[in-house]
């Protein structure tokens, strides 16, 4: 057997691949942090909490009201979407003049209380959710059995990546909230209404944050602390990207899974703390993040 | 040099039975009995103990009739955050602020062993219902504190021992990295070498681990028969999920899961886990007995108990009756009067308190049923095999504890 540093080249690929996949959820994460710090300079800690609550929607309108997987793609990221944009319209923006510590305080808070609520009421078992029919069972690769609903979540990732990219960068809304953020007040005498602006952005932000939980919800156990435990490794994913760069935390999530995914097998004690200490590594060399502009 | 070691030891005797006798003729203190009931009660653990547990407490200071000789019973509870650190500070505080008599819960391992060196500073009395680690009353071991529920010694020869037997002898070992997982790993080693089977690889995950798709993928090209989980918990469940996932069971290899609460199965659902061998203190549903009090414990709670919420209401009970019979909740004599005890009840058969403190009890070997044999939505497990009180544990000639003498 072909050997690549000591491991048989059919475990590496696999790693490799499964990296890749959970890349792919890092990426998502980060991308609605990026979105909603790069734009609207909010540190949003309820970013996690968002997340567990798409995956709840999920597994609640399952349970009461008969939604389906297909269905809930689509629905739980517009109702927790909605709900983020509550939030920014009567909590965020009464705070939005202060100092970036103020909104991390209050999204905090906000996390917190959700999760602790959930918890009341459901525990923290978790739930299980049924994978999809369609996307049950898995391929036999030849060097590994890959689960199809894997293999969903990794092309439905990228999509839901490059069609964000392209429309802040690529299109003529995108250049407006750019605008938008970068001179309000200007914006705002051209007849563009900003405030509008920054609520959408608040909650297409926190729609992708919930649009990970909802692929998430077959894969791991929905329970009221999923979302803490991806938190904090999806802000070192951000930060090594460069705060607020959405190409940056796109293609780190993918590098930190992948290089996550090799940890696992050449030294699987370190899996949670590789990612740290490339970010301490990124901090110490180039501050302002792999792909963020020197301030 | 005799002489002196002798004379000391004539005086420590004399002083003890000086303690015991005055203690012998004291009522209740501060004319109540305080129960700190500890545990999770909002994080990983809070399903197998937490709130609930707190319930069972009650259940059984209820059942006493809230009062002993016209004491009143008290109960109060904190939550330890799986903290070392807040546990022990917060037993600190019950013993400073509050006189507490009986500290219960204790669920982390790391936890227990912090809050019962203070109950061993203060001479208090604490009873551990929820910990894993066998070190509790080995190493640990204090004269203040029981171990009541059950421990990695027995998960070992239980579970393991089963699937040894049945052929599974050659083991892939999924570890969660910290204490717990390290002392299960070496019982279960233990077990399966002395059974005849072989230990063929293995990882040690961060504690906690949500992803464990790339150690599954590592346990499926290891070739070993058997993938067993030295973890508790959320990455049980998630260790078992994602070996549903990718194929596990369909492409031969077995999983053991060596601590698995019925919590845990719960949340899975019987589509995942059926099958899984499991070792279990005790069985809502194992008898009669067994039934009656759990039904009584659902009607208040909305689910089944586990064996550590059954074990904190046991314990209780004891404790109190214990207490009721003496006439007084001094720590040193219900501890003594516990050890003479034997302890039988819905939860424990063959039940006693050793001297190190751990309170031996039968414990079953069960399996997970497939969804068809199951017929309600907590009809979970069938009880296989006994594993009696006096094998199930570490044999005392095997102890490290100070309070054995070997």
């Amino acid at each position: 057997m072909t050997m690549i540093f000591g491991v048989p080249a059919a475990v590496f690929l696999g790693q490799l691949l499964l990296g890749l996949i959970n890349g792919a959820f890092y990426a998502l994460l980060s991308l609605g942090l990026a979105v909603i710090f790069g734009l609207l300079k909010i540190v949003n800690f309820a970013h996690g909490a968002m997340y567990m609550l798409g995956a709840f929607a999920t597994l609640l309108g399952m349970r009461y009201l008969g939604i389906n997987y297909w269905a809930a793609l689509l629905l739980a990221p517009l109702v927790v979407g909605l709900f983020g944009m509550l939030l920014e319209r009567f909590m965020l923006r009464r705070i939005a003049h202060l100092d970036h510590l103020y909104g991390l305080l209050l999204t905090f808070g906000l996390a917190l209380i959700f999760e602790g609520s959930l918890v009341n009421f459901f525990g923290v078992s978790g739930a299980r959710y049924p994978t999809p029919e369609l996307l049950q069972g898995g391929f036999q690769l030849g060097f590994m059995f890959l689960p199809k609903y894997r293999a969903f979540v990794l092309a439905a990732a990228i999509v839901v990546c490059v069609f964000t990219w392209f429309m802040i960068e690529r299109t003529r809304l995108g250049a407006y909230l750019r605008a938008g953020t970068e001179n309000p007040a200007l914006m705002q005498a051209f007849g563009v209404n900003v405030p509008l602006l920054i609520t959408l952005t608040y909650g297409f932000g926190v729609a992708l944050a919930a649009f990970a939980g909802v692929l998430a919800a077959p894969l791991y156990p929905v329970s009221p602390n999923m979302g803490s435990n991806l938190l904090i490794v999806v802000f070192a994913v951000v930060v090594i990207g460069g705060m607020g760069s959405i190409l940056g935390a796109v293609i780190t999530g993918l590098a930190m899974g992948l290089i996550e995914g090799l940890t696992k097998v050449y030294y699987p004690e370190a899996a949670n703390t590789v990612i740290f200490l490339v970010m301490i590594l990124v901090l110490l060399l180039r501050p302002a993040g792999l792909f963020g502009k020197e301030a | 040099m005799t002489f002196i070691k002798k004379s000391l030891t004539t005086a420590v005797a004399l002083a003890a039975t000086a303690t015991m006798a005055t203690t012998a003729q004291a009522e209740i203190s501060d004319g109540e009995i305080r129960i700190g009931y500890l545990a999770d009660m909002s994080g990983t653990y809070r399903d197998l103990a937490g709130p609930g547990g707190l319930e069972a407490l009650n259940m059984a200071v209820e059942d006493m009739g809230g009062s002993i000789n016209g004491a009143p019973i008290q109960v109060f509870s904190a939550d330890d955050r799986n903290s070392a650190d807040v546990g022990a500070n917060t037993v600190r505080e019950w013993f400073d602020t509050r006189n507490v008599d009986l500290v219960s819960g204790l669920v982390a391992s790391s936890v227990s062993i912090a809050a019962t060196r203070v109950i061993e500073e203060n001479n208090g009395l604490g009873i551990v219902s929820g910990s894993a680690a066998s070190s509790i009353t080995n190493e640990h071991c204090t004269p203040n504190h029981i171990h009541w529920v059950y421990d990695t010694y027995p998960l070992a020869n239980g579970t393991a021992k089963a699937i040894v037997d049945q052929g599974g002898d050659s083991w892939f070992m999924l570890t969660a990295d910290y204490a717990f997982g390290h002392a299960l790993e070496g019982d279960v080693t233990r077990v399966v070498e002395d059974n005849g089977g072989e230990i063929v690889g293995g990882v040690r995950h961060p504690f906690p681990t949500d992803d464990f798709s790339s150690y599954i993928l590592q346990a499926q090209g290891s070739g070993a028969k058997i993938i067993g989980l030295a973890n508790a918990g959320a990455d049980t469940v998630n260790a078992i999920n994602t070996a549903a996932q990718f194929g596990v069971v369909q492409s031969g290899q077995q999983l053991a899961g060596l601590l698995v609460f019925l919590n845990d199965v719960y949340a899975m659902g019987l589509e995942t886990t059926q099958g899984l061998l499991l070792t279990t203190g005790w069985y809502w549903n194992m008898d009669d007995e067994s039934r009656e009090w759990a039904e009584r414990y659902y009607e208040r709670v909305g689910r089944m108990p586990t064996m550590v919420q059954a074990g904190i209401y046991s314990s209780t009970m004891h404790y109190l009756q214990t207490v009721a019979e003496l006439g007084t909740d001094d720590p040193v004599a219900v501890r003594a009067a516990l050890g003479e005890r034997p302890i039988n009840d819905f939860f424990s058969r063959n039940g006693r308190v050793r001297e190190d403190g751990r309170m031996v009890h039968d414990m079953f070997l069960a399996q997970v049923k497939s969804p068809e044999d199951s017929e309600h939505e907590w009809d979970l497990y069938e009880i296989l095999a006994t594993i009696p009180a006096e094998e199930a544990f570490r044999p005392l000639s095997e102890s490290q504890c100070k309070l054995v003498q070997n």
